[in-house]
């Protein structure tokens, strides 16, 4: 080959290579549908898209919630910088078109006209299988039922064809909020029956590839770790016709990828970004981007208090004073977080959570307390941390080791893989560590209750506790129950308190939940659940 | 012919069952609790051992291992955790997807390195050959995933001419039916050049940032074949004889600097195979890589099982195609077998 017909070969290639790289010209039939299309980009999709599964995942909570009905959801008020909010205490019907709340019992009459997907009309029949179902599955959604003290098939009774009542076990003031969350969806019981077999009666292996529900969206593919697509249910009546006909949801695994999709215009919203990515975004403001807190949320750092050193107080406290609170705000949340440390001193406890403590970064006060507890010259110790969240994590966790290390505490780092660190909680074994804990039912008693109270669940990461705590907490629930302000106030003050001044555990910050989306984008909403309600949206 | 063969795959058997044993031991051994995992974060201690049994992970690991092996006998590999759905399934769906991209990153890589190699043996020295140096010590010292993302933000981001790195398709278009798996094949038989077009622009990056990958070996091999083979007598004497040179380069030179070129294209690919992986982590592809690290992370046993095992399976036929392969070129091989 002569010198020159390299060449010419050489540039016939690039020639070649570049050809099909032209923008394509779109079909008009394909913009239209571009217009009544939502496309979503995130890191992880569905495992399962019924909330009743085996180990469904979180992005499987988000095609529950679109895909299926409840009794009753909550209105929604104006949050945060105007983002429509839910609102905690008042409900509406959605498959409910009357709610009767007696003293010891609530009764739902159904809408009439209430559709599942293939047609069949939803029946008191459902909703009672459906419940029934969600309280005896086992796992998560009958742990989650149990919050609201829904535990047994007992407590669903069938009126007639278009009411039901459920009874209350005992009055607990969480019982119409839970059946208002994910988990009581109403499920197509005839068409369910139908495909299940005796091995699996509750027919999990048939509403895991399929949804079978009466709500606004039905999913038409699912490509388990690729694509969900969604299409609208043009019948529902759960609330008005969403604007959005079709939802197409795409898993990106490389956020830079994600983030580039959004800024050329390609995909409509993404989450789970880098905070930095949306600190950026926001500053360039050629997207929309909403951050909200988390309700009942809160991210810590945890003591191990059953061993030493962190069963003494003052080590706790000394730890608390050397936490370089505000480093950790500006370096590794961007400042897309609510503080929840340096409350002025004479602040007065609020009967709310979260809320900050009065904790500040205060080595001199850190190295005191560390003396007087017998620890003049510190300790050694391990620090863990979630690999899965490690983005946030690892610096988190570098900060505070150099931090430690000025009033003497020497950290070795210790970083968990995802899929080991439920098992690692639940030894209860690391003396030191950084979490979150966010609860749906937005209520401090629920917080206290799974995150502080003696009977030590999971969430009681510290293994914490304390006679007086169990009390003002139990006495915080039943306060609510009945209904009395005064002691349901004294109470929550009492137990935020001493979770403070205990200080098993040292909340840093509330973090926030961070959408971007195009400006065409409207209708976003918060919900408790923190995932997407494709039903409010519109776009253009 | 077909007894080698034979004798191949009798081989390959022991091989097999050593992955057998060795991914099966591997994934027990791995930290996590799968139970824990998919619990949820709510889980009581209870619900962590409801899910247990129901995995049947309460077995010892004998009985898990038997009942397993049983399972892929039948020709079934189980169930992810993750995404649900039986792995068998998964992998038939998924593998045409990491072939389509990976054979063609090896072909652009091919049509690119050897003659970029053959020009550098026959002009060493020359701009050619330093060119070859440059490119091939270029491709090979980036990683492919930065690759990856380079080509992304400027062909994607900045210049816009590439489509979204949203795997093998523009989300507006349908899959075509499924015939071979290839979408750039089964796109032509179902007469959609709309579709086929898509496909092609969007295989052009992932595979261009393999084939820059796997330059490198390739090149370089070609070249240090051919040089080798060039100053051999057999050249100089057809040379001497007033061959011409297209000749003497192409017909004697070439074929007997192929050897090495074959066995290293061999071990390319396997590497591609393995920097798939990245690869497909970057452009959203849909393939086995990405299918596997997802399982890896969350420690489900069956698919990292199947992959392994599909892996294993796809580099005995690889080597032997590539043994047969020899035999086409160089007769001695034929011979020895």
């Amino acid at each position: 080959m002569k010198r020159r017909d390299f060449l010419k070969s050489v540039s016939g290639l690039a020639a070649g290579a570049a050809l099909p790289a032209v923008p394509s010209v779109i079909s008009s039939a394909r913009a239209d549908a571009r217009s009544e299309t939502l496309l979503i980009v995130s890191e992880g999709g569905p495992n399962n898209l019924d909330i009743h599964g085996v180990g469904t995942n979180v992005p499987g909570y988000e095609v529950s919630w679109n895909c299926y009905d409840r009794l009753v959801s909550h209105e929604m008020k104006s949050g945060p910088g105007g983002v429509p909010y839910y609102d905690r205490d008042k409900f509406k019907g959605e498959l409910a078109e009357d709610i009767k709340i007696d003293d010891m019992s609530v009764t739902f009459k159904l809408k009439k006209n209430a559709k599942f997907h293939d047609g069949a009309p939803v029946t008191a029949k459902d909703v009672k299988w459906s419940l029934d179902r969600a309280v005896s599955v086992g796992g998560f959604p009958t742990f989650q039922m149990s919050a609201g003290s829904l535990t047994k098939p007992e407590q669903f009774v069938v009126i007639d064809d278009y009411t039901v009542r459920v009874d209350f076990l005992k009055k607990d003031r969480l019982t119409i909020p839970d059946l208002a969350v994910i988990v009581p969806c109403i499920i197509n019981s005839e068409l369910v029956k139908k495909n299940a077999s005796e091995k699996d009666p509750w027919g999990l292996e048939f509403t895991k590839q399929q949804t079978a529900g009466s709500g606004a969206y039905k999913v038409t593919k699912w490509t388990a770790g690729t694509e969900v697509v969604m299409e609208r249910n043009d019948d529902w009546v759960g609330g008005p016709l969403p604007k959005i006909k079709r939802v197409i949801w795409r898993m990106v695994p490389q956020a830079g990828n994600r983030r580039a999709l959004l800024e050329r215009g390609d995909a409509d919203i993404s989450y789970e970004l880098p905070f930095k990515d949306f600190q950026e975004m926001k500053a360039s403001g050629k997207l929309n981007v909403v951050s909200l807190p988390f309700s009942n949320g809160i991210q810590y750092i945890g003591m191990n208090v059953t061993k030493p050193p962190f069963d003494n107080p003052k080590v706790r406290q000394a730890v608390a004073y050397a936490i370089p609170y505000q480093k950790i705000m500006d370096a590794v949340m961007f400042g897309l977080a609510n503080p929840m440390f340096g409350a002025a001193k004479d602040k007065p406890t609020e009967v709310a959570w979260p809320q900050p403590h009065k904790y500040n970064t205060d080595m001199e006060k850190a190295k005191a307390l560390l003396a007087e507890a017998g620890y003049a010259n510190g300790f050694e110790t391990t620090i863990s941390f979630d690999l899965n969240f490690a983005g946030v994590n690892e610096p988190l966790c570098v900060l505070v080791q150099e931090s430690l290390a000025q009033i003497g505490i020497k950290t070795t780092i210790n970083k968990v893989p995802g899929a080991n660190w439920r098992t690692e909680l639940n030894k209860k074994e690391m003396p030191l560590f950084t979490n979150v804990f966010s609860g749906w039912l937005d209520y401090p008693e629920y917080f206290f209750y799974w995150c502080y109270h003696g009977n030590n669940s999971v969430f009681n990461t510290m293994s914490y506790k304390s006679a007086e705590m169990d009390k003002l907490i139990d006495g915080a629930r039943v306060a609510a129950a009945t209904g009395d302000i005064a002691t349901y106030d004294a109470d929550v003050k009492g137990f935020v308190d001493l979770a403070y001044s205990d200080i098993p555990r040292i909340p840093l910050y509330q973090p926030f939940v961070n959408v971007a989306m195009q400006k065409n984008i409207s209708g976003y909403q918060y919900w408790f659940h923190r995932r997407l309600d494709y039903r409010a949206m519109a776009k253009g | 012919m077909l007894t080698m063969i034979g004798k191949r795959l009798m081989f390959a058997i022991p091989s097999l069952i050593g992955v057998v044993i060795v991914t099966f031991l591997l994934t027990r051994a791995l930290p996590g609790d799968p139970a824990a995992y998919f619990a949820g974060p709510a889980a009581t201690k209870e619900a962590v051992e409801q899910i247990r049994k129901k995995l049947g992970l309460d077995r010892p690991l004998i009985e898990q291992f038997f009942r397993y092996t049983n399972d892929l006998a039948h020709g079934d590999f189980g169930n992810s955790l993750t995404t649900g759905q039986p792995v068998a399934a998964e992998i038939r769906n998924r593998l045409p997807a990491s072939a389509e991209l990976t054979l063609l990153g090896l072909v652009v890589s091919i049509v690119i390195a050897i003659p970029l190699g053959v020009l550098a043996a026959t002009r060493p020295g020359s701009w050619v050959d330093h060119l070859c140096r440059v490119t091939t010590t270029a491709g090979v010292s980036l990683p492919v995933f930065f690759t990856g993302l380079v080509l992304v933000y400027v062909f994607y981001f900045q210049l816009g001419w590439s489509p979204a790195p949203l795997g093998r398709l523009d989300v507006f278009y349908s899959a075509p039916p499924t015939v071979t798996g290839f979408y750039l094949i089964d796109t032509l038989i179902a007469r959609d050049l709309e579709a086929f077009r898509s496909a092609c622009s969007q295989l052009i990056l992932p595979a261009t940032t393999l084939a820059i990958f796997s330059l490198a070996p390739i090149a370089r091999m070609t070249r240090a074949s051919m040089l080798a083979v060039l100053s051999s007598e057999f050249v100089r004497t057809a040379r001497a004889s007033g061959l011409s040179p297209a000749t003497v380069i192409v017909t004697y030179a070439f074929r007997n600097a192929m050897l090495p070129v074959i066995t290293t294209l061999s071990m390319v690919f396997s590497f591609l195979l393995g920097a798939n992986v990245l690869v497909e982590k970057v452009f959203a592809w849909p393939g086995i890589g990405s299918y596997a690290v997802e399982a890896l992370i969350s420690s489900d046993f069956a698919p990292v099982q199947g992959f392994v095992l599909t892996m294993a399976v796809m580099y005995v036929l690889l080597n032997l195609v590539i043994d047969i392969l020899y035999g086409v070129i160089d007769p001695r091989v034929r011979l020895e077998g």
